[in-house]
């Protein structure tokens, strides 16, 4: 197998969810000596974005989604310290988790698959977390970001919760803040005063790196 | 055990030798932007639609779920209790996390109605607690605590123990009033989750033999041709003690699948329900 035919495998295998054979493609390719980049940035990262589209289509449903997912991140197990090495840079790092009182994971996983497979360094606090968990991990890990999902109407006020929880130590201006879940809205993310919002998995990654961009245009003036 | 909840006119009684009892979920508008709209100007017309479906469909009890965020949900509540209640005579499911929802909407409503719902949560358990007590109704219960929906049945099971126990012992709520709700996981994340579920559902009525109910839609979530799937759940679940739901009433499929498994289950005696729904259908379409 030639790096193209590698690529387009990545890709394809990508696509269906077949771990196994995307983790041996990927050591395929680093052992011909690809460049851990170029699996990311022309196999792997694009057949994510096809898997998103079609979800978004209504082609591709859950269970598809999550595994091509799993596949994805097998991959970058292998590629993730190779990159560190080669100093690429991470889109940013986006600190996740379902707010106190939902135990709704599904959407918020879509989304971390779709920022993983962005380039993004996600940390996923699960589900339930309350507003102290979010501070004490926003001062450990530092994120450029810190998403909040909510799934249900009756626990979307821990947003607002939350949001008071950073202000209260400090933290609210040292992080970018954006909601979402089913039933938000952007209406409702401007009332707790987030950042960002959006309706879905491509549309959440899209608004993480424009406001990362801002925030770092913003910084550099 | 049997579960009776009641309105002015009409008694309903979930219970394990009874046809099993089908709550429709319609009125609510999670997912339901156009809906949300209207209620947030104090439009509450479309009830009426979401009321007359799911009376057609074979609904035998309404759940009412008035979670639009930005709004007072107490007052939303009571007016949406009060109209439907003037439209039908389905008694009602009252579903809010918001305490003080619940509590207005309890106060205006007519008969015994099943509140939806409490958690194993010990702030949740005495705040919901007691306003199910002084008003008589039922409860839904379902057993997640702070930090966790266990996915080991029998840990489950631990947390009902300790509901019934507070339930009962603490707030002298009588046992036939509460109902679990087992919780229904989607297949589409894990597709080892719904045995779970079902060995839930088991485990439960071996172990206190109550009545239970759980959201049906919650299991095929993210899947394609859902109703197929609700309507191959819900007589499985019906098997392992599952004796309600809370469902897409105007489901014909699912509705359908529900009277065939009370047939088969020994719930339907001489087949007269199954048989008389079968000439309602003929004359409806000759």
């Amino acid at each position: 197998m030639g790096p193209d035919e590698i690529l387009k495998a990545l890709y394809d295998e990508t696509l269906v969810g077949n771990g196994p054979r995307v983790l041996e493609l990927t050591n395929l390719g680093l052992e011909q000596g690809m460049t851990p980049e170029t699996m990311l940035f022309d196999a792997l990262i694009p057949s994510l974005e096809e898997v998103g589209a079609r979800f978004e289509r209504g082609d591709f449903f859950v269970p598809e989604m999550l595994i091509a997912g799993k596949a994805m991140s097998g991959a970058l197990d292998v590629l993730r310290p190779l990159l560190a090495d080669t100093g690429a840079e991470t889109a940013g790092t986006f600190l996740m988790g379902t707010v106190k009182g939902d135990v709704h994971d599904i959407g918020k996983n879509l989304v971390n698959i779709m920022l993983e497979g962005a380039g993004f360094h996600v940390i996923d606090l699960g589900v339930q977390v309350a507003p102290e968990k979010f501070v004490t991990a926003i001062q450990e890990h530092k994120p450029d970001v810190v998403g909040f999902s909510a799934f249900l109407t009756t626990t979307m006020p821990m947003f607002k919760a939350n949001m008071n929880a950073l202000q209260k130590a400090g933290l609210r201006d040292q992080v970018i803040v954006m909601v979402g879940g089913a039933p938000v809205t952007q209406e409702y993310a401007d009332a707790v005063g987030a950042d960002g919002y959006a309706a879905d998995a491509s549309a959440a990654v899209k608004r993480a790196k424009e406001l990362i961009r801002q925030r770092r245009v913003a910084a550099t003036v | 055990m049997e579960t009776v909840i009641s309105s002015p006119g009409r008694t309903v009684t979930i219970g394990p030798d009874e046809p099993f009892c089908v709550i429709g979920e319609r009125i609510n508008p999670t997912g339901r932007p156009k809906f949300q709209e209207k209620l947030r100007a104090g439009d509450l017309s479309r009830i009426e639609v979401d009321v007359a479906e799911q009376v057609a469909g074979g609904a035998m009890v309404l759940d009412v779920n008035m979670g639009v965020p930005l709004t007072d949900e107490a007052e939303l509540l009571s007016k949406a209790v009060t109209m439907v209640q003037g439209l039908t005579d389905l008694p009602l499911v009252i579903d809010s996390s918001v305490v003080e929802a619940l509590d207005a909407a309890l106060r205006v409503y007519q008969g015994k109605p099943l509140v939806n719902s409490v958690t194993g949560e010990q702030e949740r358990l005495d705040q919901i607690l007691p306003l199910v007590k002084r008003y008589g109704a039922a409860v839904i219960a379902l057993p997640n605590e702070e930090d966790e929906i266990p996915d080991d049945p029998r840990k489950r099971l631990e947390i009902v123990r300790k509901i019934i126990d507070v339930a009962v012992g603490q707030y002298g709520i009588p046992l036939e009033d509460i109902v679990i709700d087992p919780l229904a996981m989607p297949i589409g994340a894990d597709t080892t989750l719904v045995n779970k579920t079902l060995e839930t559902i088991w485990l439960i009525r071996e172990e206190f033999g109550v009545n239970m109910t759980l959201g049906a839609g919650n299991v095929s979530f993210g899947m394609p041709d859902r109703d197929a799937i609700g309507a191959t759940f819900l007589p499985m679940a019906m098997h392992c003690g599952l004796t309600s739901a809370i469902m897409d009433a105007r489901s014909p499929v699912m509705v359908e699948a529900v009277k065939a498994a009370d047939l088969l289950l020994g719930n339907d005696a001489w087949g007269a329900n199954w048989i008389a729904a079968h000439r309602a259908k003929r004359r409806a379409a000759p």
